[in-house]
Parts: structure tokens; C-alpha cells; sequence
């Protein structure tokens, strides 16, 4: 007979609209992230070091990257016999077909799934959080407290905290109320989007909730939960963990990982991140390059100047080119002399000679002010810039741009050019 | 394909020096990334051989670690796969790999039990890119008993550490010298080898019973008038890294862009195992000119015209010049290297100098404690 004491659920569905062009064609937890890897290679390499061998990753917003990265979970050593890794999409059953209507919904729809593994446990991730935890000690916990929810928290300076969802606890961590971005916070513990569930517990509250729209963990089912009465904990993390929901926070964490010793350490012998490796070569710095404060991918081929710079793998930096502060993803190019500051390029750019990105001054987005509100010029994937334009900042650019889409050859401060996908 | 792989990994060299001490030749990590024989590996996956036999003998240890998994070279098929056959003792024999053939011969079993019609014998030791569909289809149109690969000498070439061949001009192969003291020819011998799999279990088998072992002293040699046996001509890079100073200039090479794009860019790909290290990092005080960087590497001081293989951790202040560094090698501050070869997991104390020739470089080896940080 099957079973698994605790499995895990990673849900990788949402689109991440705030990511702007980054995420128009790609899931979020599959955009790049720290040169090689994947921003979902941070959970599920925390499943497989916390010996949780058996995960659901739900996926419903373009999927193709994620499936094709994830494959049969080989790299994370997630293909076994039982269990191993599974992508849930949704799926058409006699009684007809509904997309994922919201978190809870997604677990909801995969309940056969996790009968399947007849676990005590299930543990409900994020797949766009960049962290490293040890799933077991948190369980361990959950035990310890005969909790039927424990949910992650991590203590946030007082005066942001009512950017987050903020747990008020006893003082022995059980739950005892909580608020959805408070105006005024009662406490500093935020919720980091972690939960783990007894699942006779979170089976209850799902089927009782079904019918509830677009059912969510934080604003339908861990209210039940307590109205119910059931024993809630906060269980406190007091490690490196971020959310890279926003342009400005996913490059601030990339560029933290450039600190001489950052606080998230890729470099610890223990608790290592595995991604599929598709690019081996090791990088080839020429003698005309200058390299400062950064970091880079394998395959890469540096030929000018990177200064505080997160780059992935394959890329090509030719001659003369200035890369600064920015972010670039796996086999993009940038022509020579092109000088490039406060930028995150997506995957298989071509950006031509002699351009300049990320020039004046800031500007309010003609675009999206929601999305773009910071200096940030942002590239989507497969984008390309012809030879000698010049980009001011907080722009966007997506498609195969010519010549004639930058007026006078310049793309203003605060503008966007999206032509593909559209 | 129609034929089974087979790649001698087995062997030693004298002309190593200190760097076998610890590895078998086809482990000598290549090029950053590799080990040498992920090229043959590689080469016998992209031809599409699914089955292929690996011989090692000598510090075997070194490759079993490498070749813990067929995975990386796709050879984890349930029609075929990969075969590593180290010599153990049976009922019927308690010796050692005598020789190439006698390798072939103990593992005769295997040989019979394909049903392949042909076979690619490989040497772990070469860095090259090569079709073997390209020399099978060779050997068939010139009705070969068996093919050689081998190359044209390049002026100046020192070709008395290979066999060396002369041909008629239909390419057959007339005479044929193992490592001859002057060379009468300056085409040589690849090591690489296509042969029909019931002639090689034949040839095999007679030299068994005759108590000859080597493949070619007493094959290729011995048959050379008696059966036909082709050269084939190879384009393009191929290099034998069975000396130091093979060994470092296979790796300088890399250093080309040229070189690089063959191997790194150009289809098809060169696998190896995946390590899982992060990117590499530099730091302040990086000054990298002209290098190979491979991931996991940290980097505080300034490194040129070298090769960095994964892991390598530089202090600050170093100077690192004309140099290859192994895997996982930890450089304290300030010191200086140039024209050597860091053998692997060497810890190198702050403050020190190592310093050879260009024509005789120097291979360091320090085992000194290590304090991870």
C-alpha cells in the first residue's frame, strides 16, 4: 500500500502580471533567476533536501517552460518509483471542466491526487519564493504543537508590515487572529505563504468550501479553519527568504546574491539548489573584458565590461559593451559597445551594437504604472533591438523591434514598445 | 546503428607523471567542465550507438565515480546502455587486463551477445568530435576487415608516440609502426577502430589461444598483409592528452574561439555529468584575462591566460598566469602561480609561489588542511 507521510503541493499556476513583459509568454516560477537556475528550483530543491519526495506542482498559466524544465524532476532527483514529481493541470472531468479558480480551488480539484499518496501531511508552497527551509523541522513542529495548521511566518520590520498578511499569536505561537494588509498591525509576523495541513483537516475544509468562488488558503480557508476552532501555529523562520512578486524586488534579489558573502549563499555545501543543467561548458573571459562584483552562468562568453551584474548562461557580451547592474537571462546577446545600466533582459535577447539602455531621467509609465515604477528598463524574452537606439528608464520592450518603432532612435523614459503576443 | 561501442579506458602513461597517481587517463578532467572520456562518450551517443561497453582497469576508481550513471550521455536505455566491465576474478581466470585484447577477450561473453553486426572501438583518452556513421560507411564502401581512424601529421608534429601507418593509394594500410623510434610516415593512428563484431570475436579469440593480448601489436601488426584493414582520414580537432604536455596545451586550446565554438557551440553537444555547482562569482579584486572560469568558482584575484575547473576558490591578491587549476582547489591570498598544473582538491597556503616554464610546467600537488569557511 502506498503511503507518504507528508507530500507537498507547489502551486506554480499564477501568471505574476506584476513581472510586466517578463511573464507575458512564461509562468512566473519559471522565469530565471541568480544566472542559472529557475525561481522554482528553490522549492522543490527544499522538498528533496527536507526528504519530502513526492510533489504536485499545479500549473495553469503558460506552462510550456515549467513543463519542459521540470520534465520527469530528474534534477532534483524527483523521479521515483512512488511519488516523484507530478504536473497538475486542470483537467476536463464528466461534470464538466474549470480552470483553477484560486488556491485552494487548484488543491481542491487535485484531491484524488493526494489520496492517492494517503498522506498525514500536505505541505502548501508558492512557487515564486526564493528561500532555502527545512520542510521537516517545520513539521516536526506541526507535530510537537498536535497542530492541525502551521503556517510559516517571519517577523517583518513594524513599518511595513501591513504590506503583508500579519499573524497575531499567543504566547505559545498558536494563531489567535490574523488581517489581510492591517492599516494599523497588532503584530509583525508575516505570513510567508507556507502552510502545512493535517489533511483529514485541510480534506474537511475543502469539500465544505467547494462551492465557494474563487476559494483561496489565506482569505477562505484558514478563516475556517479558525472559525472552526482548529489549532492553528505560527511556526517563525528567521532565514533569508523573498518574494520576487515585483520587478524592483526579483532584481534587488538577484543583485543581493553579488555581495561579497550575501545572506541567501548559493555557495554553502549543504542544502545545495539543483536546476536542469542544459549548458555545461565552463565561460570564457576574453582579455579585453573587465569583470566586477558579479556573477555568471556557465557557457557564458564575456568579451566587455560587467559590473554588479547577475548573468546567465550562453550569453554573449561582445566587445566594447558595458553591462551594469542589470540582470541578463540565458542566451542573450549584446552587440558591442552597447551600454546597458538598470536593466533585466529576458531570455534569447538580441539587443544590437552601440545602443544605450537605461539613459535620463525617471519618469512616471505611460504603460502600466502598476507594474512599471522604478528605474528599471525591462526586456521580454526573445525581444530583439536594432543596432544604435537609445532606451531611457522605467521602460519596457517586447518583440522583434526595427528602427522605426523608436521615434528620433530613442524610447523615452516611461515608454513601452510591446509588439509581440499581442 | 548497427554497431556497439566499445571505449578502452583502462590504461596508464608514464608521460602523466604525477597527475595519474590518482586517476585513470580517461578521467583527466578536460576543458573546465569534462572529463576526457565524456568525448568518446559523447561521440558514440550523437552516432547513435546505444550500447556501449567501458574498460577500465587502472585507478578505476576515478571513472566509476564519473560513470556512477549512464544518464548524462543518455545511454539509460532498456535496449542497450551502458557496460563498465573492471577485471575480476572468475572461475576461469584470476589475472589482470594483460592488454587491450585480453581486455575484450575476458569479456568475450558480452562481444557474442550482441547482436550488432559491427563494432567502434574507442580509446578515453582523445578530445575530438567524430561520426562514427561517417567511418562505419567508409569501412563498408572499401570492404575493410578493418578500419582505422587516422590523421595527416602537422609540420612539425611529433608522431612517435602513436602508431604509425603507411598507405597505398587506395587508403589500405601497408605497413604499420606501434610507437616507432624515427617515423617513416607522418600519418598516425587515432586509436579509433571499426571492425565487423564476428571477425573481432574471431581475431580475439585466436590471439587468446596463441597467449597474445595486444590489440594492436598482435592484430593490427601482426594481420596488417593478411587482411584488409583501411585507414580512415579525420578532419577537424583530435588531440591525445596522454602526456603533461599534451595534456596542458589540449586544455590551452580551448583558449581559441574557434576551438571553443567547435566543442562548447556547435551541434552536437559533448555531455558530461552535471555537478550542480552555482554560477561563478567574482568579487572585488577579480581581474580575469583570457580564461576558462567553471562554475562553482569564486574569484578575488587575478587570473590569465588559464583554465579554472569548477570550484576553484582564488584569494585575494593572487596571481594566477598560463596555469590550469583542477576541481575544488582552495588558493589562499597572495600567491602566484604560473605555468603550472594544480592537481584536484589541492589546498594552496596563502603567501606562496609556484612557478615553471613554459616548455616544463610544473604539476603542484599540496595536501594542506583546509579550514571551510
Amino acid at each position: 500500500m502506498i503511503k507518504k507521510e507528508m507530500i507537498a503541493m507547489l502551486l506554480a499556476g499564477g501568471q505574476g502580471s506584476r513581472l510586466g513583459v517578463l511573464t507575458q509568454k512564461v509562468a512566473k516560477p519559471a522565469v530565471s533567476f541568480g544566472g542559472k537556475y529557475r525561481i522554482i528550483d528553490f522549492p522543490l530543491s527544499n522538498c528533496i533536501n527536507s526528504g519530502v519526495d513526492t510533489v504536485g506542482v499545479l500549473t495553469q498559466y503558460q506552462p510550456l517552460r515549467l513543463n519542459a524544465h521540470i520534465g520527469i524532476g530528474i534534477p532534483w532527483d524527483l523521479d521515483r518509483n512512488v511519488g516523484g514529481v507530478a504536473l497538475l493541470a486542470p483537467y476536463e472531468s464528466a461534470k464538466g471542466s474549470d480552470w483553477y479558480s484560486g488556491t485552494a480551488n487548484a488543491i481542491f480539484q487535485n484531491i484524488e491526487f493526494i489520496d492517492t499518496y494517503n498522506p498525514d501531511y500536505v505541505l502548501i508552497l508558492s512557487g515564486d519564493h526564493i528561500y532555502k527551509m527545512d520542510y521537516e523541522v517545520m513539521l516536526d513542529y506541526h507535530k510537537a504543537n498536535k497542530a492541525d495548521v502551521t503556517i510559516a511566518v517571519m517577523p517583518v520590520p513594524m513599518e511595513e508590515a501591513s504590506r503583508f498578511g500579519i499573524m497575531i499569536t499567543d504566547e505559545t505561537n498558536r494563531i489567535v487572529d490574523f488581517e489581510e494588509k492591517p492599516a494599523h498591525p497588532r503584530s509583525n509576523l508575516a505570513s510567508m505563504g507556507i502552510y502545512i495541513f493535517s489533511w483529514p483537516v485541510l480534506r474537511e475544509a475543502l469539500m465544505k468550501l467547494k462551492d465557494v468562488p474563487n476559494c483561496d488558503f489565506g482569505m477562505h480557508v484558514i478563516p475556517d479553519c479558525r472559525d472552526t476552532g482548529k489549532r492553528l501555529f505560527a511556526y517563525e523562520f528567521n532565514g533569508y527568504w523573498k518574494d520576487v512578486g515585483t520587478l524592483s524586488s526579483y532584481w534587488e534579489a538577484n543583485m543581493e546574491l553579488i555581495d561579497i558573502i550575501p545572506e541567501f549563499n548559493l555557495y554553502e555545501e549543504y542544502w545545495r539548489i539543483f536546476t536542469k543543467s542544459d549548458i555545461i561548458p565552463p565561460q570564457y573571459i576574453s582579455e579585453k573584458s573587465h569583470i566586477e562584483r558579479s556573477i555568471i552562468g556557465e557557457g557564458t562568453e564575456i568579451y566587455g565590461t560587467v559590473v554588479n551584474s547577475v548573468i546567465g548562461s550562453g550569453v554573449t557580451i561582445e566587445e566594447g559593451a558595458e553591462v551594469r547592474d542589470s540582470i541578463i537571462m540565458r542566451e542573450s546577446v549584446i552587440g558591442a559597445g552597447t551600454k546597458i545600466t538598470k536593466a533585466i533582459v529576458a531570455e534569447d535577447v538580441k539587443i544590437g551594437k552601440n545602443c544605450e539602455l537605461g539613459i535620463g531621467e525617471f519618469k512616471e509609465s505611460t504603460y502600466n504604472k502598476k507594474v512599471y515604477n522604478s528605474d528599471l528598463v525591462t526586456i521580454g524574452e526573445h525581444t530583439v533591438i536594432p543596432d544604435g537606439v537609445k532606451v531611457g528608464k522605467n521602460t519596457a520592450i517586447w518583440g522583434n523591434t526595427e528602427a522605426a518603432d523608436y521615434p528620433d532612435g530613442m524610447l523615452q523614459s516611461g515608454d513601452a514598445i510591446v509588439k509581440a503576443g499581442v | 546503428m548497427r554497431a556497439v561501442g566499445i571505449v578502452l579506458a583502462g590504461g596508464n602513461s608514464k608521460r602523466m607523471k604525477e597527475l595519474s597517481n590518482k586517476r585513470a587517463i580517461a578521467a583527466m578532467p578536460i576543458a573546465g567542465s569534462y572529463r576526457s572520456i565524456d568525448f568518446a562518450l559523447s561521440n558514440m551517443t550523437n552516432s547513435r550507438i546505444q550500447k556501449v561497453a567501458v574498460f577500465t582497469q587502472y585507478n578505476s576508481r576515478s571513472l566509476n565515480e564519473h560513470l556512477s550513471s549512464s544518464k548524462w550521455w543518455d545511454f539509460g536505455r532498456k535496449q542497450g546502455g551502458m557496460y563498465v566491465f573492471t577485471p575480476t576474478i572468475t572461475a576461469q581466470s584470476n589475472d589482470w587486463y594483460r592488454g587491450t585484447a585480453d581486455a575484450l577477450y575476458q569479456n568475450l561473453t558480452f562481444l557474442k551477445n550482441c547482436h550488432e553486426p559491427y563494432v567502434v572501438i574507442a580509446a578515453g583518452d582523445g578530445v575530438y568530435k567524430l561520426d562514427y556513421n561517417k567511418v562505419l560507411e567508409y569501412h563498408i564502401e572499401k570492404k575493410a576487415d578493418i578500419t582505422v581512424v587516422c590523421r595527416d601529421a602537422a609540420a612539425g608534429e611529433d608522431v612517435t608516440r602513436f602508431g604509425v601507418v603507411e598507405l597505398n593509394e587506395d587508403g589500405r594500410i601497408t605497413q604499420f609502426d606501434e610507437k616507432p623510434m624515427v617515423a617513416e610516415s607522418n600519418v598516425y593512428s587515432c586509436g579509433i577502430y571499426v571492425v565487423r563484431r564476428r571477425l573481432l570475436i574471431e581475431l580475439i579469440e585466436r590471439c587468446a589461444a596463441e597467449d597474445r593480448y595486444d590489440f594492436v601489436r598482435d592484430i593490427l601488426v601482426r594481420y596488417k598483409s593478411l587482411k584488409r584493414i583501411y585507414a580512415y582520414k579525420m578532419e577537424g580537432y583530435w588531440s591525445n592528452i596522454a602526456s603533461v604536455e599534451s595534456y596542458y596545451k589540449t586544455n590551452m586550446d580551448f583558449l581559441d574561439k574557434d576551438i571553443r565554438n567547435f566543442f562548447f557551440r556547435e551541434h552536437p553537444e559533448i555531455y558530461t555529468k552535471v555537478d550542480d555547482l552555482p554560477p561563478a562569482k567574482y568579487n572585488p579584486g577579480a581581474n580575469v584575462k583570457n580564461s576558462l572560469v567553471s562554475s562553482g568558482c569564486i574569484i578575488n584575484g587575478a587570473v590569465e591566460n588559464s583554465v579554472l575547473f569548477k570550484k576553484v576558490y582564488v584569494g585575494n591578491n593572487c596571481v594566477i598566469k598560463n596555469s590550469i587549476i583542477l576541481n575544488d582547489v582552495y588558493i589562499g591570498d597572495n600567491t602566484v602561480i604560473e605555468n603550472c598544473i594544480v592537481e584536484s582538491r589541492d589546498t594552496i597556503r596563502a603567501n606562496t609561489t609556484y612557478i615553471g616554464k613554459p616548455d616544463d610546467v610544473k604539476i603542484v600537488i599540496e595536501k594542506n588542511e583546509r579550514y571551510t569557511i
